[in-house]
């Protein structure tokens, strides 16, 4: 069991705010923090890494990390940390970089071959794609078998397909190791597939905290399907009103009457919401 | 001329390396730490350390050699080369610090919180870490340091003197050929220091040069 219970002051872009954190996670479990930024999500990793203060106790199993007198330093923690710029040590190669954090041989070469990287071990990073660094920072966080994972926003600099790709490599490595895991991710599909908890941050405060499919499925009542958009145009039709709104990278038209048309204006961010009573799935 | 060559004594050039060479592998054990502290560091001495270390670009050399004359004539080391060696030390502190302190502040600090977090301590960062990081900085500072204790000569004047072998370094010899009118030695230990020195920066850009274009560093 790890027992979080800390509390700091930030001043955040949107003046003072109190991050208050009280968790209690079950070891192995993979946790996803999401919420929207400045809202205290890497911090929160900082302090569990011990490279960043606060007040509190943080309690691993039966190891305390931080309690009122006193703080483990980050170097005791065992910790793997995955960070979003990468952050690996440009000076050495690949297989360096696992064997800097601990000479394990047998343990390095097998990260790499789980990850295909075994063909790149004597490669400097910056001879590597953004996806291939980030498998060596992933490969070189897990090299001291940590008790705890800590990834910010690991794939959110990757393109779609290199992201489903190591997502798929961060299941199977969380599932061979079993390592406790705290990623901060905004995807919904990637906390969706690899998380078994979601933990909302919203000001510093937990604003909720259940599966995935609890926090992240946003239907209610009837509606099955629901979307954000930004308006971009009205355009009148002889006696309707069409609105043009972007969703992700696509263009939709909706329908509306004069006096839903009025409410709205251009630029705004607004919610579509459709009754779909067999909704078909293509490729 | 070709006489002239062939007798020139070079021991004053001997002396200026030995100087400089000595100075600056001091410096960089003295400016190693120095420069890591206050590349990371928040506290509010900072300012006070950085000034006082940038004193003596600012400073007269005279003013820095008067307070060592003064200090060192209570430990007798005034007008010899451990002296000069001392005031060197002095003088070109500034030139070892900056260019390793501005290369530690470049680097990620993600990178150094990642050796942090594998277990290493601050001296194994440091040491495998942050210096391999900064060799174009590292070159500068080492290569900077040497050529400007080279290059001293207020100082030396001040409180090395002109002994040879001692502390007549090139500087104190081309001015001593001026003051009894050799023009011609003079013109060969200047045109000496002009080529070496120019031959140093050169070798210091073209090696920055090369090492931004294969991105070897930030």
């Amino acid at each position: 069991m790890i027992k979080i219970d800390i509390n700091k002051k930030l001043h955040g872009a949107s003046g003072e705010m109190n991050l208050n954190v009280n968790l209690e996670i079950q070891e192995g479990d993979f946790i996803a923090l999401s919420g929207q930024s400045g809202s205290g999500k890497t911090t929160l990793l900082r302090i569990l890494a011990g490279v960043e203060t606060a007040e509190g106790n943080i309690q691993i199993g039966n190891d305390i990390w931080q309690d009122k007198k006193f703080t483990l330093a980050p170097q005791q923690r065992r910790i793997g940390f995955v960070f979003q710029d990468y952050a690996l040590f440009p000076n050495m190669t690949v297989e360096q970089n696992l064997l800097f954090v601990k000479k394990d041989k047998v343990l390095a070469k097998h990260l790499l071959e789980m990850t295909e990287l075994s063909e790149l071990k004597k490669r400097l990073p910056n001879m590597l794609s953004g996806g291939q660094k980030q498998r060596v920072s992933l490969c070189r966080a897990l090299m001291n078998r940590p008790k705890l994972l800590l990834m910010d926003e690991p794939l959110s600099a990757l393109d779609p397909e290199m992201r489903t790709k190591l997502q798929n490599e961060i299941l199977t490595l969380h599932k061979e190791f079993g390592t406790t895991t705290i990623m901060v991710s905004h995807d919904p599909s990637e906390i969706y597939r690899l998380a078994s908890r979601v933990v909302l941050l919203e000001l510093g405060q937990i604003i909720n905290d259940g599966t995935p499919k609890e926090v992240l499925l946003k239907t209610s009542g009837s509606q099955k399907f629901a979307f954000e958009g930004e308006l971009l145009e009205v355009i009148k039709v002889d006696v309707i009103y069409i609105a043009i709104v972007a969703i992700g990278q696509q263009l939709v038209e909706v329908v509306m009457s004069e006096g839903e048309a009025k409410k709205l204006t251009i630029g705004q961010s607004v919610r579509i919401a459709t009754k779909a009573f067999a909704p078909s799935i293509t490729d | 001329m070709l006489e002239t060559l062939k007798t020139l004594d070079l021991t004053p050039f001997i002396l200026s390396f030995k100087l400089a060479g000595l100075t600056t592998l001091i410096l960089f054990i003295i400016s190693l730490p120095l420069a890591w502290y206050l590349s990371q560091t928040k506290s509010k001495v900072k300012p006070f350390l950085e000034a006082i270390t940038a004193l003596p670009i600012v400073l007269p050399p005279s003013v820095l050699g008067f307070y060592i004359l003064v200090t060192f004539a209570y430990v007798d080391l005034n007008f010899t080369f451990t002296g000069l060696v001392i005031a060197s030390c002095f003088y070109s502190l500034p030139f070892m610090v900056q260019p390793l302190q501005g290369g530690f502040e470049t680097l990620n600090k993600n990178m150094l919180e990642a050796s942090y977090i594998s277990g290493k301590s601050k001296l194994i960062t440091l040491l495998r870490v942050a210096l391999p990081n900064i060799k174009p900085a590292l070159l500068t500072a080492l290569i900077i340091t040497f050529a400007h204790t080279v290059g001293e000569f207020g100082v030396v004047l001040m409180i090395g003197g002109s002994i040879p072998d001692e502390t007549k370094v090139a500087s104190i010899a081309i001015y001593e050929m001026v003051e009894i009118m050799d023009y011609g030695t003079a013109h060969i230990y200047s045109a000496i220091m002009v080529l070496i020195s120019f031959l140093v920066l050169l070798s210091v850009y073209i090696f920055n040069h090369t090492q931004k274009k294969i991105g070897g560093f930030h």
